[in-house]
């Protein structure tokens, strides 16, 4: 998942942060669906889909992320990403565009980012208007029941 | 020579470790009877170690062609009785055997491994007993050695005279394997290979054609025809192996690159496959290889391997394909009795003269060995009767890769949640053509189902085949004389649970033979057979899986266990006390239990059956233990047929669903109205229910998910799912019961495992996912049974259970004018309120439709001629339910008053039908009811039988 010097990312919206993955990682993006709520599942754990017969866990990124609740009554997207240990869904709340982006305008994380996005945020690309910041799928989909 | 040919390689690997499996478990039997030598057996052993050797050297693997060899000379002269199978002997061919298995599982490396020890010990075998016998290897074993090792040479010095040899050698061991009986599936097997490998060799000879320089495919050639070589040997059909011996020698030239593949040798070998192939029909009709001569194309074949020979060559003047070939196939016709030894290559001439060939042929004398070969035809042709009808062998069976079939199995799975889904649908329509439609859906899903479920199925008998040597193995090193047997060997098993069960039932087995069965002198002073004796035992039994292991050794000591536990602190003095010797025996399930009083090198070792029960657990299956001392022990398991496909019982609880693996339900308990409230009652703030008057504690699946708040509201109804988990019964207190289903099983993802209460998730009917519980995990979340304390003592009983053993529970019934009846609480299975309004008439008698069946009924009072006053304001019936082969009877009796749990004594016998006598129960004269003869009076079960549909 590491962007190698060209390479394609996926995009999507957590409140009005750009993030990517790499794009040959999902495996599909859907609209939000129903879910089966899993009972003393880590907070990030919000259900089970069922994406014609494939079992995914949907993980909220933002939860994920420390970041606050999303407003009432806004649906998440599905970004389904395929991981080492199957797939995972990511709700997101936007989709955006795949990214064509050079390795040249990436930079680490300053050493302020600090809490649960430490670990998660890879890096940032620098684009024109804004920061793509670069999330790790495989870390972010190893949710243990301490984060709960 | 070595092949790179990983494939190949993986192949041999398989194929050789099937065959030491079996070497294994045949070399034990040898040992099992030292004075009578069975031929058959130690030829089976000879061909499998052959085979590896040859297989080995064709590989290049050196080493593994030196042991194998070596241990083959070992066994050769086991077959000629010139060594016995002594427990020294029998014990270096299995350390060999071992080896082997070493350096089969790493066989890259396999040529840099050391084996001179075992080589040795052979060795000194072969000298040992060599005394007194000739010194030189057996004519046989040289010939076929050298064949393998250097077919080059070999083929330059294969006379007439050596193959005779080797003919008469092989022709003396056929009579030898009729007699003793494997001559149907070694002969089944034989066909089946041999047309896989003919088939082989064809499509190879094809491509070789092509790439004339391809050194693997003459290498698969060769192998492939040394194999038939070997098997038809073995086998004593002789023309075959001579015809695979004579091709095998060219193939070696060829290999060698002394002879080139021209077109005419590549004909010649085409026509060698039709000839073989031909001969492998004629066995599979009547057994017996037909007694035609290949002696034309033998000579052909070995002319051939001289650089003279060639298509433009004088000797071969018109030796074109159509005459070899068609020569072979005339000569293939039934009836064809050709017999022509040592007919010369200028008679194969053209079509018509092979015709004349036929006619001449039938004045010849009959060959030598021809007697011999009707003798055992017949024997053959007896065995392989029914096999005519039969398709031919090597259709009827195929090797499939395992993964294929997970992969099937998925789909499958997905395709019952579709019909699931479909039928839900269904149903909700109500259209009729479509009900049809669904109903075969449904029909042939089950049926697929059942199908694919079976390709994964396999013999329990793959995992106990190891048994008899580690039984072996152990025994003498602990200088113990045991005895297994086995029965039930085909019980079927999925894959994945025989995978499951494989370490902990080869613990059990190690157990039984380390610390359960006694040294020989101790035995003998307990009057028992030196030998000790431990049995396997599997069967089927609704739809799960029964293994039994006992030993009639000592039996675990009660005493022993509870002393042992109270010194690691594992259970109090005063549990100890109150410990029945059933439960005590349940102790050695505990972690860190250990009885040995010295840890052997074999058991005792920590990896205990704490391991084992929960393994076993982990796939859905329980341990029991029973044990008398000094009479044994025996360990009964029970393990689900298959993981991937389970019913299930699906519940709500606050809008969620969940599903509850059948094989843990019990019963559900409705409690309604009045009961809602008062059947619940509080032990300092633990809620139990009193279920047929024992305590059943209660979990609130509310409580322990957290998804509702505490509250303690008054609902209408509480259902109680009464689950068992490890030997412990509770209830779990839900809020909807919908329906039992039939579940996929899906693994849960991997950020859920950790939540101990969920085993799984499935798709529902509807296509929503639902978690599976897992029935132990909630027990343990709830404290029902508690992790570090004893997961072995009995469920809370109220009553003193020392004495529980001549005591019975007593169900009181009261009669309206006040009269007491008794009844025996094990002959009751439910109790039950029915509305009157829903009691019908059939056959002149009361009855009411109960589960889908009618149950009739039957009024006690009035039976018994008692006065009975019921109540007209109560709209319910009170029934107690008696079930007994699965028919069902029900009582009307007027009021239920208590279970009480006591000695029964009846005091006075009573004159009055359907009474036993009165007995004293509570301080109060009660009539003992004798419930087998109330229902007998009414001859009640031929109506009972029929079913409502």
């Amino acid at each position: 998942m590491i962007a190698t010097k060209e390479s394609q990312l996926c995009t999507f919206f957590l409140d009005d942060q750009m993030f990517g993955v790499d794009v040959q990682c999902v495996q599909e993006v859907i609209r939000y669906q129903e879910m089966t709520a899993i009972p003393l599942a880590p907070n990030a754990v919000c259900g089970l889909i069922n994406l014609r017969g494939q079992i995914v866990t949907a993980i909220d990124l933002r939860m994920r992320l420390g970041m606050s609740n999303r407003p009432e009554g806004k649906l998440p997207m599905n970004v389904v990403v395929r991981g080492n240990d199957g797939a995972v869904s990511f709700l997101v709340d936007q989709i955006g565009d795949v990214q064509e982006i050079n390795e040249e305008f990436f930079e680490p994380p300053p050493e302020t980012l600090r809490g649960a996005s430490r670990r998660l945020i890879r890096g940032a690309y620098k684009m024109k208007h804004r920061l793509l910041l670069i999330l790790d799928a495989e870390r972010a989909m190893h949710v243990s029941a301490d984060d709960r | 020579m070595t092949i790179e040919d990983p494939e190949l390689l993986a192949e041999f690997v398989i194929e050789s470790q099937e065959h030491l499996a079996e070497v294994e478990s045949e070399l034990l039997t040898l040992e099992a009877q030292p004075d009578r030598v069975d031929t058959a057996l130690v030829n089976k052993v000879f061909r499998a170690v052959h085979s590896i050797k040859g297989a080995a050297g064709f590989f290049g693997q050196q080493t593994l062609e030196t042991l194998a060899h070596r241990g083959e000379e070992v066994l050769n002269r086991l077959r000629n009785n010139e060594i016995r199978p002594t427990h020294q002997v029998i014990s270096t061919l299995l350390a060999a055997t071992d080896r082997l298995k070493g350096l089969l599982d790493n066989i890259e490396d396999s040529n840099n491994e050391d084996v001179s020890e075992h080589v040795i010990a052979l060795e000194k075998l072969l000298k040992n007993e060599a005394d007194g016998q000739p010194s030189q290897q057996t004519p046989v074993s040289e010939s076929q050695t050298t064949a393998d090792q250097e077919p080059c040479d070999a083929a330059k010095s294969t006379t007439s005279k050596s193959l005779n040899q080797k003919t008469q050698q092989s022709s003396n061991v056929l009579p030898r394997i009729r007699a003793s009986g494997i001559g149907e599936e070694a002969l089944r097997d034989f066909l089946i290979e041999s047309c896989d490998n003919l088939e082989q060799i064809e499509r190879d000879l094809v491509s070789f054609e092509d790439d004339p320089t391809s050194e693997s495919l003459v290498n698969s050639i060769f192998r492939s025809m040394h194999t038939i070589k070997g098997s038809a040997g073995f086998l004593a059909f002789n023309n075959l192996e001579r015809l695979a011996h004579a091709c095998e020698t060219l193939l070696g030239k060829i290999r060698l690159g002394e002879r080139q593949l021209e077109s005419s040798i590549c004909n010649l070998l085409f026509a060698t496959v039709d000839s073989m192939q031909k001969c492998l029909q004629r066995i599979e009709q009547d057994g017996q290889e037909g007694c035609f001569m290949d002696d034309n194309l033998i000579e052909h074949l070995l002319a051939a391997c001289e650089s003279g020979y060639d298509a433009g060559a004088g000797r071969e003047g018109d030796f074109t394909d159509d005459k070899v070939i068609d020569p072979m196939l005339a000569a293939c016709e039934p009836g064809c009795n050709v017999g022509g030894a040592g007919k010369k290559e200028s008679d194969l001439l053209a079509v018509n003269e092979c015709r004349e060939l036929q006619s001449d042929a039938s004045l010849f004398a009959p060959r030598a060995d021809q007697p011999v070969d009707s003798a055992k035809s017949t024997a053959v042709q007896n065995s392989s009767a029914d096999e005519t009808q039969v398709k031919s062998a090597a259709d009827s069976t195929i090797r499939v890769d395992v993964a294929l079939l997970d992969k099937l199995m998925t789909r499958v799975g997905e395709l019952v949640l579709a019909r699931n889904q479909i039928m839900q649908f269904t149903s909700s329509l109500g259209d009729s053509e479509l009900l049809n439609t669904s109903q075969r859906l449904n029909l042939i899903t089950t049926e697929l189902q059942e199908g694919v479920m079976k390709t994964r199925m396999q013999p329990i008998g793959n995992v106990w085949s190891k048994f008899p040597r580690i039984v072996r193995d152990l025994s003498s090193t602990c200088g113990k004389q045991v005895r297994i047997e086995m029965h039930g060997k085909d019980t079927e098993l999925d894959k994945t649970i025989i995978e499951a069960i494989k370490d902990p039932l080869t613990h059990l087995v190690r157990n039984s033979v380390d610390h359960g069965i006694e040294t020989p002198s101790d035995r003998v002073k307990m009057g028992k057979p030196a030998e000790g004796c431990l049995r396997l035992r599997a069967f089927h039994e609704g739809g799960q899986v029964n293994i039994e292991i006992s030993d009639d050794g000592a039996g675990l000591n009660p005493a022993k266990l509870k002393a042992k536990a109270r010194d690691r602190n594992l259970i109090t003095a005063e549990q100890a006390e109150q410990m029945q010797d059933h439960e005590a025996n349940q102790l050695i399930f505990l972690p860190g239990f250990s009885t040995a009083e010295r840890v052997s090198n074999v058991s005792g070792r920590g990896v205990g059956m704490d391991v084992v029960k929960t393994n076993i657990e982990k796939i859905g299956g329980m341990v029991d233990i029973q044990s008398q001392v000094g009479r044994g022990t025996t360990i009964k398991i029970k393990i689900p047929l298959t993981l991937a496909i389970i019913p299930a019982l699906t519940i709500t609880n606050d809008g969620n669903r969940f599903a509850i693996p059948q094989v843990n339900l019990l019963e559900l308990v409705r409690l309604d109205g009045e009961d809602a409230q008062s059947g619940i009652e509080w032990i300092q703030g633990a809620p139990v229910h009193r279920l047929r008057g024992r305590l059943l504690p209660l979990v609130y699946l509310r409580k322990l998910l957290q998804t509702g708040d505490d509250r303690d509201e008054v609902a209408e109804a509480i259902n109680i799912v009464v689950l068992r988990a490890d030997d412990r019964q509770f209830g779990l207190v839900v809020d909807r019961i919908n329906d039992t289903e039939e579940i996929v099983v899906k693994a849960l993802s991997k950020q859920l495992k950790a939540i101990p209460v969920y085993s799984g998730t499935t798709i529902m009917g509807d296509g929503k996912v639902a978690l599976i519980l897992d029935v132990l995990g909630l027990a343990y979340e709830s404290n029902v049974i508690s992790k570090e304390r004893d997961r072995s003592l009995p469920e809370a009983s109220p009553f003193n259970a020392d004495a529980s053993i001549d005591q019975q529970s007593l169900l009181i019934l009261g009669t309206s004018d006040g009269q007491r009846l008794a009844l025996p609480i094990s002959q009751v299975a439910r109790l039950e309120q029915i509305p009157k309004t829903s009691v019908e008439r059939a056959n002149n008698q009361e009855v009411v439709q109960y589960r889908s069946e009618i149950l009739p009924l039957i009024r006690l009072a009035k039976f018994l001629g008692l006065k009975s006053h019921e109540d007209p304001d109560d709209p319910q019936l009170n029934v107690v339910v008696y079930t007994e082969d699965a028919r069902s009877v029900g009582l009307v009796v007027d009021r239920i008053i208590d279970i009480v749990k006591t000695t029964l004594e009846v005091s006075c016998q009573s004159r009055h039908q359907g009474l036993l006598g009165s007995a004293v129960i509570q301080e109060r004269v009660t009539d003992v009811v004798d419930l087998p003869a109330v229902i007998r009076q009414l001859d009640v079960p031929n109506q009972a039988a029929v079913c409502l549909n």
